[in-house]
């Protein structure tokens, strides 16, 4: 193997982590949505942070210009992310950390169980993050019979419900406060049977739970929001306090990032610490964040790792369009604004990460071929890129992969065949007034659409047919 | 002023009313309409569905014949939008510069109704007469790729005997999407089913929108329901007047 | 071939040959500089359920009195001692185990800066904030601020803020919104968050 083949970009490896679902999104969204309570969870919880985030948005005057420095700060990183990784390295390692590369989830999981193992330790304390969900993290760990703890509420919830995440920022989203209390008395220790669904109940449940395993774990395993390149700083957002236990209490902190999201300078997080809270959870600020510059004598953990994964991305970055999507600052407020997410929510598309971001990412870590179906999860209303703080063009990503995906299907499929007559015929105006004439003698299909072969028929499901017209427009034009 | 109407593939075929309705209006104002008879569709579905090579053509086609043209109007949001933002990008992606830029010329004088009327015409009272209870429905494409705005309601407000009412939720997309409602049919029809919803609350007996596709869906919908709401182009209801 | 040298190959193979310079970024939002509107700090703090006091310096003792008297007490070595009532059990942070911490009702410290538009205090683990554990374990945490520390937004805060020290931004008391997208107060962190605001230049010289 030549070096030059090493180098090469590479998607995300199959058989490890949670990027690709076991049903095309068509097939998974029809389960979702036949669940009206989930529905309804969906509703009220996405209704609910977008007149939050939409409040605090409008209180911002300069919000466009936020937008606007933040894809340009991140167009400038995703150009120069070589040096700024290797700065970052040479940082974090002044400070007293230590910098682990990982080119895929194998060798990330193998790095963070090893550093783990290390310790002596077979418990692990977690605060939430994508990166190590992408990778199947937990997993690896439970095989190398490691505890890893989440100590996000909602994925705790997650966790004790033996269910999956749906949503980036609310990973339980899609349960209500009755399932919460369910779930909590099923399978939290020690738990009050008395317990109710108030939210505050719910909370004070989770903190007496999780209050000895802060004190008595020695390692702890974060994501990062942002790495500063020039400083080695690195930022967690959150709201809880779970993430200032992990970061602060343990001896070891090992955390895991992919390598987009690397800033260049300090100055950089004034503009994603005011993008980042407005677009997320709709607050002005988070209640907490967190930075850390490596090692701090005599506060907080004197061990301090950082993972820098690729699993995918320098694959993603090798696409001059598709790039764009490592812009991502994992908000989910395109989530929040989706039509189709609000009603099939975050487990028909698979992957850990749902919604419209979700089925431009997917596709692109792993390979169109191996999600194929989420380009096409979308109407293309648009309402994502409005909603972005970093100005991601969604709605052009999905038409590109889409026509990726067209691309790389060897075969003719109906589809194909028939995409490529219709197009033939419209070049071509005599086929295209006799194809005219013909959809008007398609009235014997009737308004039900009874004898039109499948996908047409999923139309007429739901949906009248309109009656073709007695003339053509061009046909009365002519007669004018 | 001499306006070249681009009918869209749509709008001939199934929903002539339309298109009538657009030349009926733009000649009661004063305008000589022309329709350019090269032209077939602007190649949208293909495009939205990945099919990008075999857009070219349709393009190509677009722009050879809208080119002579100084103003261009659709009535649709969407084929507008698809001039506005695709054409060029499909040419490019081709390699053909030069179309790419002849491409950007004609969607700079290519408008969208409501956008042709309040801006290059100047105009918000056309002088129409419709005595419904009507609701607007925004449509995607017109809303958020052309920003056409407040534009429609602004020429609907001006209609004599017109009754307006606000649809709620009016900015959620509708689950048309083109081969989105087929190859994602289920999650197209639970959008609709609220977007119904919507329209029923509202009491209207119209429901319009800028855009014959998404009317054709919703109107699918509602026509099964047997809801006794009629979708109602834009155009069509601008066309109105007393005496007719 | 290790992973650090994979990575960075394929990186640079996606890229391309060119090596790009830093690009510009336009920074037309509002900058550092404005003017400090302290009844804007006051609002967003009350907004996030943290609870405002104003008073002289001489009163803040009165103050933490009245929130945390007869209770135990961790402060940071560099916290000035006036700010203590008599009544409180105080014990100054010199290497406390956790469990010490923990076992404490309430914390006493300083800030380095706050934040008006956000409702934001940033502690950086100066002598008179202590090490991040101590502001983390104690139910009640009791900030006391000088008018001259508050900047108006978050460019003014980084500005004034040294990356090298460990930071935490705190805005409100711990809260969650997991629950159905709505924002509860209470879960890990301090439940009750107090903000007391005393005028510039009437903290005592050295302090």
């Amino acid at each position: 193997m030549t070096s030059t083949f090493l180098g090469m970009p590479a998607t995300a490896p199959r058989g490890v982590g949670h990027l690709r679902g076991d049903q095309p999104f068509p097939a998974a969204a029809r389960r979702s949505l036949a669940d009206p309570q989930l529905r309804r969870n969906l509703r009220h919880a996405t209704t609910t942070i977008r007149a939050k985030s939409a409040a605090v948005i409008a209180e911002a005057p300069d919000w466009q210009q936020l937008r606007d420095a933040g894809a340009a700060i991140k167009a400038d990183v995703m150009s120069r992310l070589p040096e700024l990784l290797e700065q970052l390295e040479a940082a974090v390692t002044r400070a007293g950390g230590t910098v682990h590369w990982a080119a895929d989830a194998v060798e990330a999981n193998r790095i963070v169980t090893e550093l783990v193992a290390g310790t002596g330790s077979d418990r692990v304390i977690k605060v939430k993050s994508m990166a190590t969900q992408e990778i199947g993290l937990n997993e690896a760990l439970e095989a190398a019979g490691i505890t890893p703890v989440e100590t996000d509420l909602a994925e705790l919830i997650v966790q004790l419900g033996d269910d999956r995440p749906s949503h980036i920022l609310v990973p339980a989203i899609h349960r209500n406060r009755a399932e919460i209390r369910e779930i909590f008395l099923r399978a939290m220790p020690g738990v009050d049977p008395a317990l109710t669904d108030d939210p505050a109940a719910l909370a004070a449940a989770a903190r007496r739970y999780l209050r000895q395993t802060f004190l008595h774990t020695p390692v702890a395993i974060s994501g990062a929001n942002f790495a500063v390149a020039e400083t080695g700083t690195l930022a967690v957002v959150e709201s809880e306090g779970n993430g200032r236990m992990c970061l602060t209490l343990p001896d070891t902190l090992i955390t895991v990032m992919g390598i987009e999201k690397v800033v260049p300078t300090w100055r950089d997080l004034e503009v994603f610490l005011q993008l980042l809270p407005r677009a997320s959870t709709g607050e002005r600020m988070n209640p907490y964040t967190s930075m850390w510059t490596g090692v701090t004598p005599g506060d907080g953990p004197q061990q301090v790792h950082l993972v820098l994964l690729d699993n995918g991305r320098s694959a993603v970055l090798a696409d001059e369009v598709g790039r764009q999507v490592l812009h991502c600052i994992r908000c989910s407020a395109c989530l929040n604004v989706c039509p189709v997410y609000e009603r099939t929510g975050g487990h028909a598309y698979g992957s850990v990460y749902p919604g419209p971001i979700g089925a431009v990412l997917s596709p692109q870590l792993t390979g169109v071929a191996d999600n194929a179906s989420l380009p096409f999860a979308s109407s293309l209303c648009g309402a994502c890129f409005d909603a972005c703080p970093v100005m991601i063009n969604i709605p052009e990503l999905l038409v590109h992969l889409r026509a990726e995906h067209v691309t790389d299907r060897r075969r003719p499929t109906a589809e194909s065949i028939a995409m490529a007559a219709a197009a033939y015929t419209m070049d071509h105006p005599a086929l295209y007034a006799a194809a005219q004439r013909a959809a008007r003698l398609g009235k014997v299909v009737g308004r039900r659409g009874r004898g039109l072969p499948p996908p047409l028929s999923g139309w007429t499901v739901s949906r009248d047919l309109p009656q073709p017209p007695p003339q053509t427009f061009r046909e009365w034009w002519a007669e004018l | 002023m001499r306006i070249a109407l681009f009918v869209t593939c749509l709008a001939d075929t199934m929903f002539p009313e339309a298109a009538k309705a657009t030349v009926r209006l733009l000649e009661r104002l004063g305008h000589e309409v022309v329709f350019p008879e090269g032209q077939t569709c602007c190649g949208q579905m293909h495009v939205n569905t990945g099919y990008l090579d075999e857009a070219l053509p349709l393009v190509r086609r677009h722009v050879r014949t809208f080119d002579p043209y100084d103003v261009v109007v659709a009535p649709s949001g969407s084929c507008v939008g698809s001039v506005r933002h695709q054409h060029a990008m499909v040419a490019r992606r081709a390699g053909d510069e030069r179309l790419a830029s002849q491409a950007e010329a004609v969607s700079a004088r290519t408008y969208e109704l409501s956008e042709l009327l309040t801006d290059v015409l100047g105009i918000e009272d056309v002088g129409a007469y419709y005595p419904h209870r009507v609701t607007y429905h925004p449509t995607c494409h017109s809303l958020r790729m052309l920003r056409v705005g407040d534009r429609p309601l602004r020429l609907l407000r001006r209609v004599r005997g017109l009754t307006l009412v606000e649809l709620p939720a009016a900015e959620q997309c509708c689950g048309f999407g083109g081969t989105f409602a087929v190859k994602n049919a289920d999650t197209s029809t639970a959008m609709m089913a609220d977007k119904m919803r919507h329209v029923l609350a509202t009491g209207a007996d119209v429901c319009t929108a800028g855009d014959v596709s998404c009317l054709m869906h919703i109107g699918g919908g509602l026509s099964r329901l047997r809801a006794g709401v009629s979708t109602v182009h834009l155009a069509e209801i601008l066309a109105s007047t007393e005496a007719s | 071939m290790n992973s650090r040298h994979r990575v960075l190959g394929r990186i640079r193979a996606a890229l391309g040959d060119r090596a790009a310079a830093p690009a510009e970024v336009p920074r037309d939002y509002r900058p550092a500089g404005a003017e400090v509107e302290l009844d804007l700090l006051v609002h967003r703090l009350t907004d996030y359920r943290a609870t405002v006091h104003r008073c002289t310096d001489g009163q803040v003792a009165q103050v933490v009195e009245a929130i945390l008297g007869g209770r135990r007490v961790v402060v940071p070595p560099g916290l000035p001692r006036h700010w203590l009532p008599a009544t409180v059990a105080a014990v100054t942070d010199e290497n406390l185990t956790t469990e010490q911490i923990a076992a404490c009702d309430g914390v006493v410290t300083a800030v380095a800066v706050a934040i008006a538009e956000t409702g934001t205090v940033v502690l950086d683990a100066a002598p008179d904030q202590g090490r991040r554990v101590i502001t983390l374990l104690p139910d009640v945490h009791v900030c006391v601020l000088r008018t001259d520390q508050v900047v108006a937004g978050v460019p003014d805060a980084l500005d004034q803020l040294d990356p090298r020290r460990p930071q935490t931004w705190i805005s409100g008391p711990s809260a969650t919104s997991d629950i159905e997208l709505n924002r509860v107060e209470g879960v890990h962190g301090p439940r009750n968050l107090h903000v007391v605001i005393v005028p510039r230049g009437d903290l005592p010289p050295g302090a």
